[in-house]
């Protein structure tokens, strides 16, 4: 059992399996480029310093080039462009920090997520999303997905939710689905930003501790062979 | 070389009882030479205690008791902090595994009649020290101010309010504060890095004495003092503790530590049961989270709170499921004098015994599984009907444990 | 009955290996396991950008005056040196304890009479070397609690440290070294970076 997959299995919707692999840099500097670009403007990240993104593979240079908009220096905390105040007068609330999202949503959440904003004339932002009823935020990336219609199916099951895509926006649907791939998968990255080096470093331990089982045991057998 | 250090052990030993204690404790403390498996847990418990004292004090350099704070401090260590992480880790695992070696270590001594006299002190000890873990659990836990934090902060301080009379002001005087704020916050932290920590090595201390007074039980659960060698006076079933028992526990920790640093490296989150999903968001005042569930070893006593949903004797549900989660945790006290057997390790103990403490193992863990889910009516009536098996299991010991079928204890210790 | 145990007075050969092998292999996981928690009390990521290389702009700086910058927690001078200041750096050598600045308190291209890259701007750190106050700029000739010989300099409030106008020690004071130029570079003619000798280092 675990709390977020229970959470889907209360609303109905089997989630989407978020293709995460934060070992891949080149879709960890994506999914990077596109979190500026789009979430930051309005979230912040702000546990995370630009300069830590020499763990994917950036150069200081880069990051400045890439990721920096705001004349912040490097070694700044990312930290959203947009005042708490604004956000909750805008949206109603204020836009949660992303930074430890990832661990507290599941990547299978956010990719779901994402990619499953719907027309509602009925909210005031005109956008709802199937997991996250009436949620505040709008569809930031409906330019690249389109729009989506809500479709509800009733059978003696009860109902069916699903959407389908009304406007096709400037990609694909398989490459908007790269696209969230990416982001998400750097959402993961974010939440842990130690996490490859955590690995590593585990499995050095691990040897070392298998080395010592066989000298510790070795002992103890030596020592017992007092014991009658 | 040797001789130098002989004659500086010499100097200490007419300053400072040095020798005297490393014989009395370690190479001259006579240990029943059949430990098993189960005779772990109590050098792992030691050497969790070490480690969240050690790992406790460097995350208190980084760490702001402060609730506008708390939250961002703790991802500060996590990213900011060399090797931050690692520590985190360490401890919130440490955590966990404390408990885990705990259980063990109290069923060993359920399984063995390690309760028994002349050891009921060192029980009560025991007992004590499990209070103070539990104390530092739930103080610990508030600490990163997320919303697990917070909600099951307020639940329980809620407890509090449900004594009659007393309960608001006691409350207010816990808190510090008229709801759970930076105040509560501030004093927890306080209690969780000071006063609870040199209650529990005091207590450790004299649990450790406690035992080395009475000697340690077997799995036998026969006394190895009643048979001594009259030359020597040293237990025939007994063997030094070091080296022999020292080196034996080497093994153990190396083992642990395999599982230990296996999570830390590979699974801090414990798929949520170690680290909450929902502790990673911030403590929100104003919104509990849709599911809330205590960490995962204070789960069978919270399904016990959960259990009672009707009044009784004048007396609200609420106050009752106080009164029986207090119960279910203080009756472990009262184990030396329920149990009537003539024979204390569950090796000799007959059919009514064996039976009981498997309901009884079955029952702490299906309220334990109960207690992580949501309650349905279904859910609630298994979680009425396993606490009364879990008190059955004590309150009618005096009486099974007297009626059993036990066979007779060996003279000396067994393989 | 015979006891349980017999220890051998004297260790075997394989004995004594394996107890060394595992107090080896001990110690170094016990020094492993040191190393984190030492490194853990190095600076932070935070220190570290917080005391990342500070740019200054010193268009505005005029002849004879000081500017506060703060880098790394410390108070960092910079001053603009009038030809009449630079010239008593020349008078004043014979009472100070380096002249010449051999003692390594300041990056190689910092070691000449002005202590400085460009002769008039000084840039140092305004703490004293003796026990880490921070002393006062005092640029009026001769005043009164200070004698007739001053020149104008640096003089330590403290323990009465004098440095001269280039943070030159003088003789006979409590500080021991002159004070320290931290490392800086000019990026363009008003555009000062102090804590950094390039701009890629930053």
């Amino acid at each position: 059992m675990a709390p977020v997959s229970l959470l889907a299995a209360e609303l109905g919707i089997a989630l989407d399996k978020a293709p995460v692999d934060i070992t891949d840099n080149a879709s960890l500097q994506r999914g990077a480029e596109t979190f500026v670009n789009y979430c930051l403007t309005c979230h912040g990240a702000s546990f995370m310093r630009y300069n830590r993104h020499r763990d994917i593979g950036l150069s200081n240079e880069q990051i400045l080039d890439k990721l920096i908009y705001t004349g912040q220096k490097v070694g700044d905390l990312m930290q959203s462009a947009m005042r708490k105040k604004e956000g909750e007068e805008w949206f109603g609330v204020v836009p949660p920090d992303l930074s430890v999202i990832a661990r507290s949503r599941g990547a299978d959440w956010l990719y779901t997520y994402l990619r499953t904003f719907y027309r509602d004339d009925a909210t005031a932002t005109g956008w709802n999303n199937l997991i996250f009823d009436r949620v505040a935020m709008p569809h930031v990336l409906y330019q690249l997905q389109g729009e989506q219609e809500l479709v509800v199916k009733t059978s003696d099951k009860g109902e069916q939710k699903s959407l389908s895509l009304q406007k096709p926006g400037n990609l694909t649907v398989a490459e908007y689905d790269k696209f969230v791939g990416d982001l998400v998968n750097y959402l993961v990255y974010l939440g842990e930003p130690h996490a490859n080096t955590r690995k590593e470093l585990g499995f050095m331990v691990m040897i070392f501790l298998l080395g010592m089982l066989v000298l510790s045991y070795a002992l103890k057998k030596e020592y017992w062979k007092d014991i009658h | 070389m040797s001789k130098l250090f002989n004659s500086m052990i010499g100097w200490i030993d007419e300053r400072f009882p040095l020798t005297s204690n490393w014989r009395a404790h370690l190479s001259e403390y006579y240990a029943p030479k059949n430990f098993n498996f189960w005779y772990y847990f109590g050098s792992l418990a030691l050497l969790v205690l070490i480690n969240q004292l050690i790992t406790g004090i460097f995350l208190t350099m980084n760490y702001k008791p402060d609730a506008s704070l708390a939250f961002a401090s703790v991802e500060y260590i996590m990213r900011d902090v060399n090797y931050g992480w690692l520590i985190r880790y360490m401890h919130s695992t440490g955590a966990s595994m404390f408990f885990v070696v705990v259980y063990l270590h109290m069923f060993r001594g359920m399984m063995y009649g390690s309760y028994r006299k002349p050891r009921e002190l060192l029980w009560l000890i025991g007992m004590a020290i499990f209070f103070v873990l539990m104390s530092l659990a739930f103080t610990g836990y508030i600490l990163p101010w997320g919303q697990m934090s917070y909600w099951g902060a307020q639940v329980i301080v809620s407890m509090f309010g449900a004594i009659p009379v007393i309960g608001d002001t006691l409350s207010q005087w816990l808190l510090g504060d008229f709801t759970l704020s930076d105040a509560a916050l501030n004093r927890f932290f306080a209690y969780h890095v000071v006063t609870l920590p040199i209650l529990l090595v005091v207590l450790v201390l004299v649990h450790i004495l406690a035992l080395h007074e009475t000697g340690s039980n077997n799995p036998d659960g026969i006394e190895i003092k009643a048979n001594k060698n009259p030359q020597t006076g040293i237990p025939v079933d007994g063997i030094p503790f070091h080296p022999y028992y020292s080196v034996k526990d080497i093994v153990g920790i190396v083992v642990f530590l395999l599982v230990f640093g296996g999570i830390i490296f590979f699974a801090p989150e414990m798929g949520g049961y170690f680290l909450e999903y929902n502790n990673f968001i911030p403590a929100n005042t104003l919104q509990t989270p849709d599911h809330i569930a205590p960490v995962w070893y204070f789960t069978p006593y919270y399904s016990m709170l959960r259990a009672v949903t009707v009044n009784f004797l004048w007396i609200d549900a609420k106050l009752w499921g106080v009164i029986l989660m207090a119960a279910s945790v203080v009756i472990f006290c009262f184990l030396p004098w329920l149990d009537r057997s003539p024979v204390k390790s569950i090796r000799y103990k007959g059919p009514y015994f064996k039976t009981a403490l498997t309901l009884f193992v079955i029952s702490f863990f299906v309220l334990g599984w109960l207690g992580t889910k949501s309650p349905t009516p279904l859910y609630t009536l298994l979680a009425q009907i396993f606490t009364v098996i879990y008190f059955a299991f004590f309150i009618l010991m005096p009486w099974y444990s007297k009626i059993d079928k036990t066979k007779p204890e060996p003279k000396r210790v067994t393989k | 009955m015979p006891d349980s145990f017999s220890i051998n007075e004297r260790m075997s050969g394989r004995r004594k290996f394996l107890v060394a092998a595992t107090s080896v292999a001990g110690g170094i996981a016990g020094a492993a396991i040191a190393t984190p928690f030492l490194l853990s009390m190095m600076p932070s990521e935070r220190a570290k950008a917080a005391g990342a290389p500070v740019e200054v702009d010193i268009s505005k700086l005029e002849p004879g005056m000081l500017l506060m910058v703060e880098w790394r927690g410390k108070v960092v001078w910079i001053l603009d040196r009038t030809p009449e200041m630079l010239e008593t750096l020349v008078k004043i050598e014979a009472d100070l304890a380096d002249p010449t600045s051999e003692k390594k308190q300041q990056p190689d291209y910092a070691k000449n009479r002005t202590r400085s890259i460009k002769p008039e701007i000084l840039v140092i750190e305004g703490v004293c070397t003796h026990l880490g106050c921070s002393p006062v700029f005092r640029k009026e000739v001769a005043p009164a609690d200070l004698g007739p010989d001053w020149l104008g300099g640096f003089f330590c409030p403290c323990h009465g440290s004098k440095f001269d106008l280039a943070g030159r020690v003088y003789k006979n004071v409590p500080a021991p070294s002159n004070m320290v130029v931290p490392p800086h570079t000019y990026l363009s003619d008003n555009r000062l970076l102090i804590g950094a000798e390039s701009e890629g280092s930053a």
